[in-house]
């Protein structure tokens, strides 16, 4: 990277020719975070003997993947200029409901159907108020986080549902492959998905657009409101998905499941490169982040680390990444003065 | 008279008298002057956090890290007051606002210079600070037995009839409303909101003014954090677990935009009392307190459409608060 480029904000210089394609790639932020993710593999394994077999690998995956998942469609969401901090509190309600249904004997098609569906109609309700109301979803995702885990809350008290059939188990459970578990494959298929969709298609395009500016995509004939509110199913649909992992791998629903995960899942999907402003962003740069949180909290965790202890490697982490790019192109700028 | 009844303070004030009005219907005695200064006075650390809040709100910020910052201040005086018991109660109030003003000085600084994103910055030390609870107190909580009564009084000595609590209360709502309104900090808090670039050409230093509404709410949750261990006699690293969340909906149940440079101390101060009263009334109708959370989830969303239709300015703009105003 020269000055030339990182000079952009300040002066308008213009450079005669790009940065090449393989240049740009190896200083791009996946490539950053890939890095810091290799650096944190390298040192966990130094630090854990532990940490280097397959089937501790495969245990750490489970910390990430059902926070990933939904990273994947809040990415498409905060690139898109809005947010949905109500995304545990999804997982609260489609849990309880898939609880609740299991008390009237429904098996384990019917348990997922009923998790799934009741994601993708509170992300309706959150895409409605936001693109039909025109009202900021920050605001109002704050409002329904306690609405739905409300919900979860009238209706369990301090109770727990449990019993959940055994074929359910399969989905936080099962393994689809020696050490590769379901939720993993499932996470990875996603990822792939939402690749395609945000890079490869006209759709992806448009939530770029609206990202940046909006007035402009309707101008250009992007229909803002609706690409939002798909938005937000998606980011529903999502929740619902992971409230089905995580609800089958606990095998109880408590009130409290999932609880004040909407920011890690925010941090993840910054750290992977979102601008929280919106407008740019990965799908790579998002996995690896999801990545690099499931191996700190695992190595720390191997490190007997509390958990509440590692919430400061991950903040820190998140302003530090954010920060440090900053600091060293600020850097460069007062030498090359 | 029309544009008074126009205000959103006065139906936010009509709401929450009407809730009490009904509740004393169902349940008399809870609409009683005692009882309503007992309402108070459980609701009086939230007015502070959500007037600090506000003052980073109307600059088009957010600030998430309100609690935790709240919870490690006043798990820093409760170790304080146990290690040294000596170390009299007004010194540790003044550590508390101070050590707060550090860790808000420290928000505000990563916002002002390096322009992050108030949300990333607040959330990423929203995590740090509750994770320096831990180890600063060594995973250990400081329990009633630790603290020495001043520490636990000064909270609950009742002057006229009102407990001190509610007193620092009022009396921080009388200095912030002279602050919003009567001097110049308050009047570039709501230019930067209303306009940064305007702001800027009239001389106003945006960074900087960002900057200090970080500081105060920052030195608030610190004032707070002792108010808090004192009032509920528990330093851990519970504490407030959450509740920068809710100090967000009293604001903007407060008809505090979100998009900034809209918002007044009182209707801070009622969104708070409404929710303050909703908590209260809830279980002296024999209503479940596990009903709380989604009725005051519904108000919000309630207060967030009449917001939307009140003001049909669309408040989508906590998401561009760093636009490059430099």
């Amino acid at each position: 990277m020269n000055d030339q480029s990182i000079a952009a904000p300040a002066g308008r210089k213009i450079p005669d020719r790009l940065d090449s394609p393989a240049k740009a790639a190896v200083f791009s932020w996946p490539s950053l975070l890939l890095a810091v993710a290799v650096g944190i593999f390298i040192l966990n394994s130094f630090a854990s003997p532990y940490f280097l077999s397959p089937w501790s690998l495969s245990d750490a995956t489970f910390n990430f993947t059902e926070k990933g998942l939904i990273a994947l469609a809040m990415a498409l969401l905060i690139i898109s200029g809005e947010i949905d901090l109500s995304v545990a509190a999804i997982i609260a309600l489609a849990s309880t409901a898939m609880g609740l249904a299991l008390q009237f004997g429904v098996d384990t098609p019917g348990l997922v159907a009923i998790g799934v569906l009741t994601g993708v109609l509170c992300g309706m309700f959150n895409g409605f108020l936001v693109t039909r109301l025109g009202l900021p979803s920050i605001v109002v995702t704050i409002g329904t986080m306690s609405f739905f885990r409300g919900i979860s809350y009238i209706v369990l008290g301090d109770q727990a549902f449990k019993g959940y059939p055994d074929s359910f188990d399969f989905f936080g459970q099962g393994y689809v492959f020696w050490v590769v578990s379901f939720e993993f494959a499932f996470f990875l298929v996603c990822a792939l998905v939402y690749y395609v969709v945000l890079h490869r298609t006209n759709f992806g395009r448009q939530i770029f657009v609206i990202g940046n500016n909006p007035v402009a995509a309707r101008f250009s004939g992007v229909r803002v409101e609706r690409v939002k509110f798909i938005l937000f199913c998606l980011t529903g649909l999502m929740s619902g998905l992971a409230a089905v992992a995580l609800t089958s791998r606990l095998a109880s629903t408590r009130p409290s499941i999932a609880f004040a995960w909407e920011l890690e899942v925010v941090t993840i999907v910054v750290l992977g490169g979102v601008s929280i402003l919106g407008g740019s962003g990965t799908i790579q740069g998002v996995v690896i982040a999801a990545f690099i949180m499931g191996l700190v909290t695992f190595g720390l965790g191997l490190l007997n680390v509390p958990g509440i202890v590692m919430s400061i490697f991950i903040g820190a982490l998140l302003i530090g990444v954010i920060a440090l790019p900053i600091l060293i192109s600020r850097l460069r700028q007062r030498m090359a003065k | 008279m029309k544009r008074l009844l126009r205000t959103r303070e006065i139906w936010l004030g009509a709401a929450v008298a009407a809730i009490i009005i009904a509740t004393e219907l169902r349940a008399p005695g809870f609409g009683s002057l005692r009882n309503l200064m007992e309402v108070f006075n459980n609701t009086s650390i939230l007015m502070i956090l959500a007037l600090g809040q506000m003052a980073v709100i109307l600059t088009r910020s957010i600030d998430l890290s309100m609690a935790s910052n709240l919870a490690l201040s006043g798990m820093l005086v409760a170790l304080t007051n146990a290690a040294y018991p000596g170390i009299p109660v007004p010194v540790l109030m003044l550590m508390a606002t101070g050590f707060g003003l550090v860790l808000g000085a420290f928000n505000g600084a990563l916002v002002w210079r390096l322009g992050i994103p108030a949300i990333v910055v607040t959330l990423g030390t929203l995590t740090i600070f509750r994770g320096l609870i831990f180890v600063i107190a060594g995973g250990q909580w400081v329990n009633a037995d630790q603290m020495t009564t001043d520490f636990v009084q000064y909270t609950r000595i009742p002057v006229l009839g009102l407990p001190l609590l509610s007193w620092y209360a009022i009396a921080i709502a009388v200095g912030f409303f002279v602050m919003m309104t009567r001097t110049s900090i308050g009047r570039a808090i709501y230019a930067i909101g209303v306009n940064p670039t305007a702001s800027v050409y009239a001389g106003i230093d945006v960074g900087r003014t960002k900057f200090l509404a970080f500081c105060i709410s920052g030195a608030l949750s610190g004032f707070c954090g002792y108010l808090w261990v004192s009032r509920y006699v528990i330093g851990s690293v519970e504490v407030a677990n959450g509740y920068e969340l809710t100090v967000v909906a009293a604001c903007v149940i407060g008809g505090i935009s979100i998009a900034g440079g809209v918002g007044s101390v009182a209707g801070a101060l009622l969104g708070a009392l409404f929710l303050g009263v909703i908590n209260s009334a809830l279980p002296v109708i024999n209503i479940s307190p596990f009903w709380q959370m989604a009725i005051s989830g519904a108000a919000i969303i309630f207060a967030v459409v009449l917001n939307g239709r009140t003001n049909k300015s669309r408040g989508r703009l906590i998401l561009k608060s760093a636009e490059t105003v430099k």
